[in-house]
């Protein structure tokens, strides 16, 4: 029988779905209920359908992955509108963090950082962030 | 309504209406394009996308990374569809038979902004005859073509905005052939001369520049055209760290001149008046060199036999930038 989307609920259930089982005409909801005014609601505030990509994972296409140090960061927000996959968290025009299940280690923030040394930096996927943190360089004195 | 956005600070403030987990490559400039674009406006959005990277990965079944409406529509038909939008939304408009939630955004003065999204090849090839006619009848939307100047999601084919001695492969350099053997089609040039009240060219490393040229475009009436250079790290096979690196040496080399051209026509038809203006000038421009160097799709250039390519790119760019600087002193 062919199911309406709109009555799936669990995410599970629609990876064993496939697309030939779907009502014709069935539309994939980002939401599961109408949010009139997306630009005014925060994404952590946002009901997400199990049809949004937002709900889904690409953290594993990475091999190394950005950490983020507080310590040097100045808010610039460069890493913020540069970061294609909407993966730096920033609130109140602050820098919060990546966004480690949608971050595909493309490293453009590390690139576009400007801080001495960076708040951004490239490490191994298996490594700690903590121990990441204890390694991070001293400023570079410029030459 | 116009967002205020004086600064990167403020412009962070915004809340993304496009989702992350979708199936573009890493460091791909679509998408920085895309965030750019959508965030310039808190208004509502309609988008209709034409088929290739952009479209393909961010609806993969059974996934949506979009937050706003948006149409899954053909290659070739993206800008006659978001025209289609824009006159059934007035058409309903005038009738008072918008849904509640949208018309109490209209009376709050935050019209639907509806856009297009493009490939270059969707544009300057398949898409063309649609463009061109949605531009003719003057249909009220935007239309932002990705120009990573080549058919990407079906293997890197050339299109007609490929530009000279690039490898692609249908244009394959190798021990007979330099790569691409055509010049690129000027797409801004062209759609200006429809008449269109306001036409730009963007990158995607110029934010600012890109967000205002946005913002200019949402606020007239009439159809827009923005041509958004989007380095792309498969097809031009730079690092995808390297993304905003290249699309910078686009910029500062003049092999992508960011301008804006504003055409004002009369009751009949007529242009009175048509005004380019140059909206960013390098402090010292780069050779072209620097730019063909930085993406191995040109790397080929660099052999012996290839220099005088590299020389024909640098002649071309410098007969483009002096004529955008006289058209622009020109007031035409
Ligand atoms: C009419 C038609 N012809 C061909 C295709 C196959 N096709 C899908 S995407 C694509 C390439 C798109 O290139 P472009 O418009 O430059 O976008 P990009 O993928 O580079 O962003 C092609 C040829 C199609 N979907 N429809
Ligand atoms: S590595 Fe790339 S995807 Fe990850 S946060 Fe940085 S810019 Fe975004
Ligand atoms: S680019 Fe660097 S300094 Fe700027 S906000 Fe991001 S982490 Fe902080
Ligand atoms: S092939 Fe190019 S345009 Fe397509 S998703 Fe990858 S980087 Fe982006
Ligand atoms: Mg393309």
């Amino acid at each position: 029988m062919a199911k309406d989307l709109k009555e799936i609920k669990d995410i599970e259930e629609i990876k064993e779905l496939g697309w030939d089982e779907l009502l014709p005409g069935a539309a994939l909801f980002s939401f599961t209920e109408p949010v009139e005014d997306v630009a005014e609601v925060p994404m952590e505030e946002r009901p997400y359908a199990p049809t949004n990509s937002h709900e889904w994972q690409v953290g594993d296409w990475r091999v190394e992955k950005p950490v983020y140090n507080r310590d040097y960061c100045i808010d610039c927000q460069f890493c913020w509108v540069f970061c294609p996959d909407m993966s730096i968290l920033s609130r109140d025009k602050k820098m919060i963090g990546v966004v480690y299940e949608h971050c595909k280690g493309c490293g453009i923030c590390v690139e576009v950082c400007p801080t001495n040394p960076k708040s951004l930096l490239m490490f191994p996927e298996h490594m700690d962030n903590q121990e990441a943190l204890a390694m991070w360089p001293k400023k570079e004195e410029k030459k | 309504m116009v967002k205020k956005i004086k600064n990167l600070k403020e412009f962070s403030l915004s809340n993304d209406r496009f989702e992350g987990a979708n199936l573009m490559c890493p460091g791909c400039a679509h998408n920085i394009i895309v965030r750019e674009v959508l965030n310039a406006t808190d208004d509502p959005i309609i988008v209709a996308t034409a088929t290739g990277c952009l479209e393909v990965c961010t609806a993969v079944y059974p996934k949506t990374s979009w937050d706003v409406s948006w149409l899954h529509i053909g290659f070739e038909n993206a800008a006659v569809a978001a025209a289609t939008i824009s006159a059934a939304y007035e058409v309903m408009k005038k009738k008072g038979k918008l849904p509640p939630a949208t018309q109490k955004m209209v009376d709050e003065g935050r019209e639907p902004k509806i856009v297009a999204f493009g490939g270059d090849g969707g544009t300057y090839d398949i898409g063309f005859q649609s463009l061109s006619g949605a531009f003719e009848r003057g249909h009220n939307f935007m239309y932002v073509c990705l120009d990573n100047e080549v058919y990407a999601n079906t293997g890197g084919q050339r299109s007609s905005s490929t530009p000279i001695g690039a490898s692609t492969s249908t244009s394959p350099a190798g021990s007979v052939s330099y790569g691409e053997k055509m010049m690129k089609k000027s797409m801004v040039e062209i759609m200006s001369d429809h008449g269109a009240p306001y036409v730009a060219q963007v990158s995607p490393s110029k934010w600012k520049d890109l967000v205002k040229k946005v913002q200019k475009g949402f606020e007239v009436y009439g159809p827009v055209y923005i041509n958004a250079q989007s380095a792309c790290t498969t097809e031009w096979k730079h690092a995808p760290e390297d993304t905003i690196e290249v699309s910078d040496l686009g910029v500062e080399s003049c092999v992508w001149p960011l301008y804006e051209i504003i055409n004002e026509r009369d009751e009949h038809g007529i242009i009175y008046s048509t005004k380019l203006n140059i909206t960013y000038r390098p402090k010292k421009k780069i050779p072209v060199e620097e730019y063909l160097a930085a993406q191995p799709r040109f790397r080929h250039l660099f052999k012996p036999e290839n220099r005088h390519i590299i020389d024909l790119w640098q002649k071309a760019v410098d007969a483009r930038w002096e004529y955008l600087q006289k058209r622009e002193e020109a007031g035409v």
